[in-house]
């Protein structure tokens, strides 16, 4: 034995300190803290969203107008970036090497061991030529994903486009939008985002170190699938929308078609308008820009932003009214002396001296001097102090849709104009005012504002002789067909149906008959119900309205065209309307090509020898966005 | 027939039960921290695994094969296998294999042979030689520098590959002389340095000085009337002043960035667990997350996925810690604390110096290992590249660790047949 025998157990003591030590230790990391659990969950469990196809929208033929294409996002991992011919690799996917440095500058400082996007929406030439050549670049790979593509570049006005989310959209959505999701901006995608977008999936995979994937956490038990957005069936007729868009090239204004039976919109012409696929691609933000920054406005949604006074149109509007309220009906004459004298010296000129004339004959000919004093007679004669009269007036015209959006299913609309009593009032520092003080609405000049849409609604009323559908664009949801409830309300626009025949036998006379306005527009065939309108326009030449129904029996369509600064509505706006009505009724055109040629070759922009260069150039400042395809339109 | 049965009968049959089930413990998380559950395969001999127990069969046989050698053999010859893996040691440094910035292997056909651990079995017997040689006293310098000059001959050639881990190996040999009777003073001293080098680290060192003078001030004020303590605190002070000073510049100087780092982790001072921290936190993840009851064989997602550097070698423990959680590392440190006690207990009964001091020797340099090896892993200690004795995978450590432990375990079944 030896001296030192003691010190067995000082260093026996030692090993037991040293072992409680890590055991304690050990104890807490395991037992009391739950960091590291959390710790490892987020080590090794990727949350993977898996985004939902966005829904395709039809048209009422269940012909596709917008629907989704693959594209492919090049991603990076920088970690994992070794040497490479850089050269070959910018000319692959099209960028300069300076563009090269800053998209891997910007990749390295978002994380070296995580994915993103080096370069968005390569097409699908770019794809495949990348494709043979990717596995020479490391730390490189391909994910695809879908874009809006619009096949008939058609329609843009009405579908809108979608972007990508920004901050604002990300804090509001709850959660919903992350970085780099898109939603619509404008159009139903933004009106229908909540449908269209679908619902996003989730996968819970596991991955390793690398962050590679390993397979899927707890079998998938915690994943969900992603649900695709809802299919749109619009009520757009594609064929008549696209000859809509072909008459109205190089001119502005619009046209809006309706089905007066249910109050579908059949066509939504927005001019001068754009291809839709220059919203999408790498390009979009230029094309954006340039569209923002062309002087004819092709972003601006004319059928439910531009207000216009509808001049003669409104002559309808006003027959319907008086009759309504007893103030005329079809055997009332007035003498037309070729213009209506009001007030002390105040003279309102007509286009003829029409003589004596009828209620028929006032619609057909588009005589002032009648409506002047069929307006006196409402507001002056009604029996109360015509402020009162007004007021009165001022709803039953409200009836009709005109002075508030009807609340289509796109975002934008506008009011339009109707003045209130209380504006006038104010206007002339008194409440004693009458007709002769407002008299150009009788004629529908003066302070009305009316959307080409609500033309068209007041259009849909008198084919369906006294109600109308809410006009929309969205005729049924999904695959259940599901139909918005507030569409098949009828609302009523407080005219007894049997004050419309005389009406629409002045309005069948203006196109069917030899003295009508919009004579040389009949349609062989088909007896179209119409009215001209010329609305003064006092900065440079009138606009050119005219709105429709056709045909006279059982009505299909109703109709609304304007053409800004295209003078006379018989001119250009009616056989705009009557190609589309036929082309609608009949499937094709009967009338003589020339008839055609006119009005596709016509251009009708302000001053347009003047900057029909320059528009040209315009136009090749659009630079198509590399998923277009060869053939752009028909155009 | 006689001789062998007596063999069988005074072998340990402790010791060797619990080597065999540590052995069988690490090769069934060595499966479990390269088990790929993409392509799970049975057995492999291309896969850790695979290997692993080809090595534990064949360290078996090694050890079966130490028993029956003579008893005088590894006395003898003790000089000899100093002398070789001196050799060895001078060799890798020249033709050796370069692994993971550690010149430590020497290629031998699809194995590599890693000299310094054999060096470990050679210095402590050659140790174990020296002390028990004649009527040395332990307390005497001129034993102490011999004793000395034994271990730290591996160790400067170790540190020169450089493998700081398996250097710092050898200072565990002074538990040995403390048992033989080293000064107490030194494991105070030791205890003392690692404080200031931690402080000095951690804090200014003009700080840790000034906290230096304090204390001093205050025991000199106390022991006044004792001419001996006082001598004795001004001495320690001005050795602390120094050791200070040189643990500044060493620290500066001298380490490697990436051992600065591993302490810096270690002492909180940088926060960075995607960088330098990686090993550390990853590690204590898998550990954590662990719980009490462990997550299952085969079903630890952190060892499994590569999350834990090293995961099959230095960082097996994780795998324990994940799988097996707070009941299984329990479990495997009670294992290692039970053989601790136990080898310590046969070296006591030895009747030769020889095979006592020997039996310290190896109870110290596997103490050392897990101690170090666990300690990383929970974050207790630096990072340092040294085996978990047993578990780890590896064919020289089980190699080696297994000839360390069977050679005590051959002394001792002799014990009787010694006067």
């Amino acid at each position: 034995m030896n001296s030192f025998f003691a010190r067995k157990f000082v260093v026996q003591g030692i090993f037991i300190v040293i072992t409680l030590i890590l055991l304690t230790r050990l104890f807490y990391i395991q037992v009391i803290s739950d960091e590291y659990i959390l710790s490892a969950e987020n080590n090794v469990i990727r949350r993977l969203p898996i985004y939902p196809a966005r829904g395709v929208v039809l048209d009422r033929n269940a012909k596709i107008l917008v629907q989704n294409e693959p594209v492919y996002d090049l991603m990076i991992i920088p970690l994992e970036v070794k040497p490479f011919d850089t050269l070959e690799f910018c000319k692959l996917i099209g960028i300069d090497k300076k563009g090269f440095d800053r998209r891997f500058k910007k990749a390295r400082s978002y994380s070296p061991y995580k994915a993103s996007i080096f370069e968005k929406q390569l097409s699908v030439q770019i794809y495949a030529a990348l494709q043979e050549k990717l596995s020479n670049f490391a730390g490189f790979f391909v994910q695809n994903r879908t874009v809006r593509r619009y096949p008939d570049s058609i329609a843009a006005h009405f579908l809108g486009y979608i972007g990508e989310v920004n901050q604002k959209v990300i804090e509001n959505s709850k959660g919903f939008y992350n970085q780099g999701d898109y939603h619509g901006i404008t159009g139903i995608e933004r009106s229908y985002e909540e449908l269209l977008r679908g619902r996003r999936g989730v996968q819970n995979l596991l991955v390793d170190a690398l962050n590679r994937p390993k397979g899927t956490y707890a079998d998938g038990k915690y994943d969900t699938v992603a649900v695709a957005g809802e299919q749109m069936i619009s009520s757009l007729d594609k064929d008549l929308q696209k000859l809509g868009e072909q008459l109205m090239k190089n001119k502005i204004g619009s046209i809006v078609a309706i089905e007066p039976s249910s109050g579908e919109i059949l066509s939504f012409v927005s001019s001068p308008g754009y291809d839709p696929n220059l919203m999408v691609g790498r390009q979009r933000g230029n094309n954006y820009m340039t569209l923002l920054n062309d002087k004819y406005k092709p972003m601006f949604v004319r059928p439910i932003q531009a207000e216009y006074p509808p001049g003669s149109i409104f002559k309808v509007v006003n027959a319907l009214v008086a009759q309504q309220f007893g103030m005329i009906d079809e055997n009332t004459y007035f003498f037309c002396p070729g213009g209506y004298r009001y007030g002390r010296s105040s003279f309102m000129g007509c286009t003829h001296v029409h003589g004596s004339i009828g209620l028929k004959g006032s619609i057909t000919e588009s005589c002032n001097t009648y409506y002047g004093y069929t307006y006196a007679r409402m507001i002056d004669k009604a029996g109360m102090r015509p402020i009162n009269a007004y007021k009165k007036w001022h709803s039953a015209v409200s009836a009709f849709g005109i002075g508030t959006a009807l609340g289509i299913d796109l975002p934008g609309e506008r009011n339009g104009l109707l003045p209130s009593a209380e504006f006038y009032t104010k206007r002339f520092r008194s409440d004693r005012w009458g007709s002769a003080f407002t008299i150009s609405l009788s004629i529908g000049q003066g302070e009305l504002g009316i959307t080409p849409l609500q033309m068209a609604n007041v259009m849909a009323i008198v084919a369906n002789r006294g109600f109308y559908y809410k006009p929309h664009l969205i005729k049924a949801i999904g695959e259940k067909r599901v139909i918005r409830e507030e569409f098949l309300k009828k609302n009523s626009a407080g005219i007894d149906p049997k004050f419309f025949d005389v009406v629409i036998d002045g309005m069948s006379a203006v196109v069917n008959q030899a003295s009508g306005t919009a004579w040389f527009s009949k349609i062989p065939d088909i007896e179209m119900c119409g009215k001209t309108g010329t609305v003064q326009n006092p900065n440079g030449k009138d606009h050119s309205v005219f709105v429709a129904f056709a045909p006279r029996k059982n009505p299909k369509i109703a109709i609304a065209v304007v053409v800004e600064n295209a003078g006379f509505g018989a001119t250009w706006s009616a056989p705009i309307a009557s190609l589309l009505v036929e082309k609608y009724i009949n499937k094709k055109i009967t009338r003589p090509k020339a008839y055609m040629d006119r009005l596709l070759e016509a251009n009708l922009l302000p001053g347009y020898e003047k900057i029909i260069r320059k528009s040209d150039s315009d136009s090749s400042n659009y630079k198509k966005g590399t998923t277009q395809p060869k053939k752009i339109s028909n155009e | 027939m006689n001789k062998q049965r007596s063999l069988f009968f005074n072998v340990d049959w402790f010791v060797i039960s619990t080597y065999l089930i540590l052995c069988v413990i690490g090769w069934f998380n060595i499966h479990a921290a390269v088990y790929d559950p993409m392509n799970p395969s049975i057995i492999d001999l291309d896969t850790n695994y695979g290997k692993q127990l080809i090595f534990i069969i064949s360290a078996f046989m090694i050890g079966f094969a130490i028993l029956l050698f003579d008893n005088k053999f590894f006395n003898t010859f003790s000089p000899i296998f100093y002398g070789t893996s001196i050799l060895l040691l001078i060799l890798v440094l020249i033709i050796g294999r370069n692994v993971g910035g550690n010149q430590a292997w020497i290629p031998i056909s699809s194995f590599r042979l890693q000299p310094s651990e054999f060096a470990k079995f050679a210095t402590c017997l050659l140790l174990a030689r020296y002390l028990s040689s004649g009527n040395l006293k332990v307390q005497e310098l001129q034993t102490q520098l011999i004793a000395a000059f034994i271990i730290l001959l591996p160790t400067g050639l170790i540190l020169l590959q450089p493998d700081a881990g398996s250097a710092l190996t050898f200072s565990s040999l002074i538990l040995v002389l403390y048992r033989e009777g080293l000064s107490g003073y030194f494991l105070v001293i030791e205890g003392i340095c690692i404080l200031l080098f931690v402080l000095t680290v951690l804090y200014n060192k003009y700080l840790v000085l000034f906290g230096l003078f304090i204390t001093a001030g205050i025991l000199t004020h106390f022991y006044r009337k004792n001419r001996k303590i006082l001598t004795l605190i001004g001495s320690s002070l001005l050795f602390s002043v120094l050791f200070v000073f040189s643990v500044d510049f060493t620290y500066i100087k001298i380490l490697k960035t990436h051992q600065k780092n591993r302490i810096d982790v270690i002492l909180g001072k940088v926060d960075d667990p995607r960088g330098v921290g990686y090993n550390l936190n990853q590690s204590k993840i898998a550990i954590g997350s662990g719980g009490l009851w462990g997550k299952g064989y085969l079903q630890g997602t952190q060892t499994k996925y590569n999350f834990v550097p090293e995961q099959s070698t230095d960082f097996i423990f994780c795998t324990v810690g994940e799988e097996w959680g707070f009941t299984g590392c329990f479990v495997v440190i009670c294992l290692y604390l039970f053989l601790l006690i136990r080898i310590i207990n046969i070296a006591e009964r030895q009747r030769s110096s020889f095979s006592r001091i020997y039996g310290y020797g190896v109870a110290s340099i596997l103490f050392f290992h897990i101690f170090i090896n666990i300690g990383m892993t929970i974050g207790l200690i630096p990072v340092i590249g040294i085996p978990l004795p047993f578990l780890s995978y590896g064919g020289s450590s089980l190699w080696s660790f297994t000839i360390l432990l069977f050679i005590l375990l051959k002394f001792d079944s002799n014990r009787m047949g010694i006067i």
